[in-house]
């Protein structure tokens, strides 16, 4: 076969595969959107925003997501920088730290349940050291803090591996002759992490953050598990628009919504992290 | 690296020793204590996952699991996550590593546009595309299909096959196959006879992540199958009804595969990544 085209034939099945399963149903899901009985309209809008819901799922996404992301990137890095430097037990540590990244969410939310629900382990602990006399229900109404942190601390467990794995992967590219004149230089640990391994981490922080936005705005199973409707999110109000009240069209105007935040929020990461030409290492 | 941290006094020294040993076994407990915690319900009798105080020790009872076999259509929803996994991975790889071979063998034009489709799919909420998929597949007969929704779960890891393979095969020096070609091989020879020993273990892990894609996936899952439920989707919708320990043992075997796995490919997990970054 001629060379010249033979890439074109071997990303072909991707590329006809990604139209039909991902460019199409995208063209779909905003026509679904867009459309009411099948003329134009902003209706499906009108109905999803003005539901008394809607701005309390908003807000519990958003803050959900700047609650754990933070967490999750100070974390990662905090793990990556302690196994590169650790000379015994690197390979069993860094498999136990990238366990997470094969479950699912909602066992996730599941593991975090046996913890937090009325007989699970938080309060048999409390109740060992004398602190309660009768078992707490946590994940009540009452507790919108607790469900809050459940949910928060379920989804840190889980999903900081993705962005551990990542920055390790990143760490494992920088070139030990900068440290090494950074040392020469008298620069201390804390220097050379500012000056050298953030910078030029940049690229892997980029995909991580991307990565880990996009899901925190899709979080459905863990809160489902944890707080069922107590804690109402976007991805929660999809499922329920397309199974209990069958109105596809809504269903497809708040998976818009979520797609325009994601997209901006990836935007403006690349924005903020952006690595400059010729820079890469 | 720690040359510097002879200069400093031996106190200071050791002290920061500790802090660093205790910090890295507090983030291993972080992990492992939450998931011997399932273990323990899992491993407990109904009645002792529902009781309280709760044992730190299981009691080793099959009672939960036996429950969890035994309630109505679980097994079934077993078997179809396995199947739609195992569709995943057949087709994702299959489709996903010529892609790879393209990026990193070949300079074409278009290359950056496939690039950034490729990179577009990752940076998307995927799951969210099961909707309008959900009608296509009513016209076309898949749908609450074992293979429609594996179709979907396809697209969630093709981006992901794609990049890893690329990284895979960019490992692999070109002057290998070109040494190949002036000892007699045609371009497909020397692919099957040295290129594809070398790429095979990488290949598999990359399809044992795909794998792990789909079983883990709940959201498209839930909302394409309604007869033929996966496990996640199945523990999803009795999630208000079903009682403690059927829940427990749902997540636990849910998560097994996953330990297995992650085990099984925890070598490439950061050589995949190193260059699926760029």
């Amino acid at each position: 076969m001629n060379a010249r085209y033979l890439p074109y034939v071997m990303i072909l099945p991707v590329t006809l595969f990604l139209c039909v399963f991902f460019i199409y149903p995208f063209v779909l899901v905003a026509q679904q959107a867009f459309s009411v009985d099948g003329s134009w309209s902003l209706a499906n809008f009108q109905e999803v925003v003005g539901y008394w819901k809607f701005p309390i799922s908003m807000k519990n996404t958003l803050l959900l997501a700047l609650a754990v992301v933070p967490v999750q990137v100070i974390l990662a890095l905090t793990m990556a920088t302690m196994v590169t430097k650790m000379k015994t037990g690197r390979d069993i540590v860094l498999y136990i730290w990238t366990i997470p990244l094969g479950i699912s969410d909602l066992a996730a939310g599941i593991i975090w349940l046996a913890i937090f629900e009325q007989s699970g382990f938080l309060n048999s602990m409390m109740h060992g050291l004398g602190m309660v006399d009768r078992p707490i229900n946590f994940l009540t109404y009452q507790n919108p803090g607790i469900v809050f942190l459940a949910i928060a601390l379920a989804e840190i467990w889980r999903a900081t591996a993705i962005m551990l794995v990542i920055l390790v992967a990143g760490m494992g590219l920088i070139p030990k002759e900068y440290y090494e004149a950074a040392e020469v230089f008298g620069a201390s640990p804390w220097k050379r992490f500012l000056r050298i391994t953030l910078p030029m981490l940049r690229p892997s922080l980029q995909t991580a953050l991307i990565l880990r936005v996009i899901l925190a705005f899709e979080i459905f199973a863990v809160v489902q598990a944890l707080g069922g409707t107590l804690f109402p999110v976007l991805m929660g109000s999809v499922y329920e628009y397309q199974f209990d009240l069958l109105n596809s069209g809504a269903a497809a105007a708040i998976a818009l919504i979520i797609l325009v935040i994601s997209i901006g929020f990836t935007l403006l990461i690349l924005r903020a992290l952006r690595v400059p030409k010729g820079a890469t290492i | 690296m720690s040359d510097v941290a002879a200069q400093t006094p031996r106190d200071t020294r050791s002290a920061g020793r500790f802090l660093y040993v205790a910090g890295v076994v507090f983030l291993v407990a972080w992990v492992l204590v939450p998931l011997y915690f399932l273990l323990i319900n899992t491993l407990s009798s109904p009645d002792a996952v529902n009781s309280f105080p709760k044992s730190f020790i299981p009691e080793f009872d099959m009672g939960s699991l036996q429950f969890f076999a035994g309630f109505e259509g679980m097994l079934g929803a077993l078997w179809n996550s396995a199947v739609v996994a195992a569709i995943t991975m057949v087709i994702s790889i299959t489709i996903s590593a010529p892609a790879g071979y393209a990026l990193s063998r070949f300079h074409f034009p278009g290359k950056y546009l496939f690039r950034l489709l490729i990179l577009l799919t990752r940076a998307f909420p995927l799951p969210l595309l099961a909707l309008p998929l959900a009608v296509m597949f009513i016209r076309t007969g898949l749908d609450d299909t074992v293979f429609g929704l594996a179709l979907v779960h396809t697209t969630l890891a093709i981006p992901f096959a794609v990049l890893i393979t690329y990284s895979l095969f960019s490992g692999i020096p070109m002057e290998l196959e070109e040494a190949a070609w002036t000892l007699g091989c045609t371009r497909v020879t020397a692919f099957t006879k040295v290129i594809l020993p070398l790429i095979l273990p990488g290949i598999a892990a990359s399809a044992i992540f795909a794998f792990v894609i789909s079983w883990n996936e709940v959201f498209a899952a839930a909302v394409l199958t309604i007869e033929n439920r996966t496990l996640t989707a199945f523990l999803l919708q009795n999630l208000d009804t079903s009682p403690l320990h059927l829940k427990f043992a749902g997540g636990f075997i849910l998560v097994v595969p996953a330990l297995i796995f992650i085990f099984a490919v925890r070598k490439y997990l950061f050589a995949m990544w190193g260059i699926a970054n760029r």
